[in-house]
């Protein structure tokens, strides 16, 4: 059986362009990065040209970008190594409810070393709005922390505003990128964005690779010290063939990104209004326009995400959900419950991120097997005879 | 995969689902709040459980072990419907992961729940 691959949020494959120019980094150009011989200083140029493609698709320049182990790790740099740095100034750190775990629980474990924290509540859309943010300003107030798109219902944050009004206030801005880094056009000159994390799975390029764009301007304490890698910034012998594969997937996310983005945006729509046509007692969840490309979240009522997601399963589709049973704990996604959805309703919740590989057929089938999968379920439910299906 | 095979036959082919006209005895446990609601109905001929259906909202642990109840009790007495347990109805299945054992094992007390209303409804 065929899988119809739609949890690119979650991961994506390694394009072959990446895969291609990986591999000699793990043999023969094996040298280490930080060594004064040829064959070190051959790995050093390719960590310095990959360094020139990532800062190129978020218009910073290359000294700006600091190489990590993935996104949780740019999280936790940002915000610990920020904090660390320029708690002087003031201990009032700002985030929003809807924020990825490696954004929260680090500002959770800030919270506990004693810095203040302000979580903003979002709309029902899934939206930070500027007055909140606004208004949880304080003269203390020295980072705020706010997702560009969210990893769950894809919603886009204006991040423009929000980093302006930050700024307004004397404190700086970070942005937890991971979703929108090579789908979304990003500047961050013009965004006013001061740090944001990235990792390279989400586009493409190979796992356990990312990195953190910091504002020349801004001081940060180190992570991980024994050596003065990275400028001094992060230490550790340099990952150069995830750091190479990382380029080419910058570099092949800005050539195709337009393209990418219309076409995603059209798969995403067509799925999207195919299941809240075909399947009663659905809902979007998230901002119906301003999402993530390909990004389809919706919940069914009557029925549990991890029985939806393993019938799925079984007809080739991969996708996820903020069910709590998927989530690991007894409550559903915190980020389904911040946008006001009840317990029940969360529960029943389904993501589907399209990528590269899906077609127009996908879709078809998706949508021809989804109506089926609920309906199976619900057949089964007892919440669902007494709300007028058929028992 | 994280079920066993016996979980994921009785999820993906449940047996005993629906409703019985005129029921006995009807059992209903959990909550919408933590994901899990079960509701198990049983035809009581003498002493023996003659039928029983289910109806399950929940992950696929909660809908196989209640499919597996209902199998495990369909023409036994009512004195070995009660000595049945969650723990058994898990083992039955060849074991559930750790973090189901608690939220989504609930079918025998759901079986409980409908024997003792039959055994109220005797009463009365």
């Amino acid at each position: 059986m065929k899988t119809i691959y739609m949890d690119h949020s979650a991961t994506t494959p390694v394009a072959p362009r990446v895969f291609d120019a990986m591999i000699p980094y793990y043999n023969d150009v094996f040298g280490n990065a930080s060594s004064v011989h040829t064959p070190g200083q051959k790995a050093r140029q390719a960590v310095e040209d990959a360094r020139d493609k990532v800062a190129a698709l978020i218009k910073a320049s290359s000294q700006e970008i600091i190489f990590t182990a993935g996104g949780t790790e740019a999280d936790n740099q940002a915000l610990v190594g920020y904090m660390h740095a320029n708690d002087h100034r003031g201990k009032h750190i700002i985030t929003s409810a809807i924020e990825h775990h490696a954004v929260l629980d680090t500002c959770e474990h800030l919270r506990k070393q004693g810095y203040d924290l302000t979580v903003l509540p979002v709309n029902s859309l899934g939206v930070v709005e500027p007055q909140v943010l606004k208004d949880a300003m304080r003269d203390d107030t020295v980072l705020v922390s706010i997702m560009h798109a969210n990893n769950e219902i894809g919603t886009i944050q204006p991040i423009r505003e929000l980093a302006a009004i930050t700024h307004e206030g004397g404190a700086v801005f970070h942005t937890d990128a991971v979703q929108s880094f090579g789908k979304l056009d990003i500047n961050v000159r013009d965004m006013g964005i001061d740090m944001l994390s990235a990792s390279a799975h989400k586009l493409y390029g190979p796992k356990g690779i990312g990195c953190l764009y910091l504002n020349k301007k801004i001081k940060l304490a180190k992570l991980l010290h024994g050596g003065a890698q990275e400028r001094n910034r992060r230490a550790g012998t340099e990952n150069v063939p995830g750091i190479v594969g990382f380029g080419v997937a910058a570099e092949l996310a800005g050539e195709n990104r337009l393209e990418s983005e219309t076409r995603l945006t059209a798969l995403g729509q067509r799925l999207q209004n195919g299941i809240l046509e075909r399947v009663p007692h659905s809902r979007l969840t998230g901002h119906p326009a301003l999402r993530l490309p390909g990004s389809v979240s919706v919940c069914f009522e009557f029925v549990e995400g991890e029985s939806v997601l393993l019938m799925l399963d079984s007809y080739g589709i991969a996708a996820s959900s903020g069910s709590a049973c998927t989530s690991g704990s007894l409550d559903p996604s915190h980020v389904l419950l911040a946008v006001g959805l009840p317990h029940v309703i969360a529960h029943g919740s389904l993501r589907l991120t399209l990528g590269h590989n899906n077609n127009d057929e996908d879709v078809d089938y998706v949508l021809d097997i989804i109506p089926r999968v609920i309906e199976a379920l619900r057949k089964m439910s007892p919440l669902y005879a007494g709300a007028g299906g058929v028992a | 995969m994280m079920y066993s095979e016996k979980v994921m036959d009785h999820f993906m082919n449940p047996r005993n689902v629906g409703a019985i006209e005129m029921a006995d005895g009807v059992g209903d446990v959990g909550n919408p709040v933590c994901g899990d609601i079960m509701h198990i109905e049983i035809k009581v001929e003498g002493n023996v459980i003659e039928d029983v259906k289910f109806k399950t909202f929940g992950c696929a642990a909660a809908i196989a072990t209640s499919s597996m109840v209902t199998e495990m009790v369909k023409g036994h007495t009512l004195e070995e419907a009660e000595r049945i347990t969650n723990r058994t109805v898990a083992e039955a299945l060849d074991g559930l992961p750790p973090v189901k054992m608690h939220c989504s094992n609930l079918a025998a007390d759901a079986l409980h729940e409908a024997i003792k209303d039959y055994m109220k409804r005797q009463q009365g």
